[in-house]
């Protein structure tokens, strides 16, 4: 696809809405930032590359007074279809531009392999390459060992909803049983085993919030019962329990919801794999209600809903 | 009937919902069943108010085991509290062994107003599991 095509898509789009979300550079070569585009000289800042690795549909439940235009890669897709479905926007008041995508960055992946040294500049090559100047010194990286785990098995790499698509059609090579390989990897260790694992990451929390910050299906807002005192769910202690409670709110708050746009764990500081919890939940409502979140327009997430006799839930006994 | 009374007792909670559940573990005690005393009990409106974070909550801060209990598919009292309950609480189910948590720390079950026996049985044989497992210890230290 051609960075023209889609400014050019933008100032068609932008004549019948109040904004255009999209990305520009953000403080350094290596991050990209939210670009709110609302008058046509703005489109020129606006950039399109594999820095590009926010989810910017996490501002639309907020903006639903506006006509908004978006510019989504096929996993963000997933997240306007989940709202559709969940009744947080509406159709007809967000405009998508789509892109279908070959992969990201992980900005964490790449100052690994860099040594953390400052970058005076990034460019990307279309067979994948990446090329870092830092300290005077050239690297050239693949964008397939530096993208976040979410690319390496993505199943939708061209998005699911649009209006407007920019460039061809991408289909996946990338096998459905990869998708939660690592969870039943997961599974096979033994309870004690696990319960250290997660004690352990949950540990190192420092209860930031981020996660659920970035969350674009985290929508309660100031009502988060995380926060709350009334009702008091968490207390302010610092401690393993409070820590532990505060996931567990976050999954399950997301269960059958979470579209694994792993943006929770891209800003997590503590580099905690928050995403899996809910992934887990997700093979399960796949396993149970043959639900996959965000994909299909005209279905309910299953906690919403029930059927008078479940096919896939057996009654347990003691 | 396991003679618990003479190990330690444990911590299970109990999840009653108001119509069915808890009137069915009043026809117990009317009765006078015999049944082991770890249970506490807590009264809600119906089984689709538990949040399986209620259960969560339970566990982390020092329960043992959990016991939901409400009416039976197709007999709640708000007509489709329970089938929400279904569903949620079997994703929990799903959701405590990833965590390393033992989920047969966790039962939900359907017992009516009527079915002392069932609970009484229930009851009985959850709590002879839990002392099977002994006490859940998770890791209580505070951290840096």
């Amino acid at each position: 696809m051609s960075i023209e095509a889609l400014k050019e898509t933008i100032g068609k789009v932008l004549k019948d809405v109040d904004v255009v979300i999209a990305y520009k550079e953000g403080f350094d070569a290596l991050h990209s930032t939210p670009h709110f585009i609302t008058s046509p000289e703005q489109i020129d800042k606006m950039i399109w590359n594999p820095l590009c690795v926010h989810n910017l549909t996490t501002y639309l439940p907020s903006m639903k007074n506006k006509k908004v235009g978006v510019v989504v890669k096929g996993c963000d897709s997933r997240t306007i279809i989940q709202f559709i479905q969940e009744g947080l926007i509406e159709r007809g008041k967000v405009v998508v531009i789509g892109i279908p995508c070959k992969g990201v960055i992980s900005v964490a992946k790449v100052l690994k392999a860099i040594d953390h040294k400052p970058i005076e500049n990034i460019s990307f090559s279309d067979n994948g390459d990446i090329t870092i100047t830092s300290e005077g010194e050239k690297k050239v990286l693949s964008l397939n060992d530096v993208s976040p785990d979410k690319c390496t098995t993505c199943q939708y790499p061209t998005p699911l909803i649009y209006d407007h698509l920019i460039g061809e059609e991408i289909k996946t090579e990338k096998p459905a049983e990869s998708v939660y390989g690592d969870i039943r990897e997961f599974e096979k260790l033994s309870l004690e085993e696990r319960l250290k694992y997660w004690q352990g990451e949950f540990d190192r929390c420092i209860r930031c919030y981020a996660c659920r910050n970035a969350c674009p299906m985290c929508v309660c807002q100031d009502s988060c019962i995380a926060e709350t005192r009334d009702p008091h769910w968490i207390s302010q202690r610092l401690n393993l329990t409070e820590k532990f409670m505060f996931h567990m709110i976050h999954a399950l708050h997301l269960a059958g919801r979470c579209v694994e746009c792993g943006e929770c764990e891209r800003v997590c500081p503590m580099g905690i794999p928050v995403n899996k919890l809910k992934r887990k939940i997700n093979l399960d409502m796949k396993e149970l209600f043959d639900y996959e979140p965000g994909v299909k327009l005209d279905e309910k997430p299953p906690m919403f809903v029930f059927n008078v006799e479940e096919a896939k839930i057996k009654e347990h006994k003691i | 009937m396991p003679d618990v009374a003479l190990q330690q007792e444990l911590r299970i909670i109990g999840f009653l919902c108001n119509w069915c559940s808890y009137g069915g573990a009043d026809t117990a005690g009317v009765s006078r069943f015999k049944q082991p005393t770890d249970l506490r009990i807590i009264r809600v409106p119906c089984s689709g108010r538990v949040d399986p974070l209620f259960v969560v909550k339970a566990l982390l801060n020092g329960a043992d085991g959990v016991l939901v209990s409400g009416c039976h598919p197709r007999d709640c009292h708000y007509s489709d509290g329970n089938f929400y309950a279904r569903r949620r609480l079997e994703m929990l189910k799903r959701l405590l062994p990833f965590l390393g948590i033992d989920d047969r720390r966790f039962h939900y079950t359907w017992v009516s107003a009527s079915e002392g026996a069932r609970w009484q049985e229930t009851v009985t044989n959850f709590t002879k599991r839990l002392h099977e497992l002994g006490p859940l210890q998770l890791k209580k230290e505070v951290s840096s």
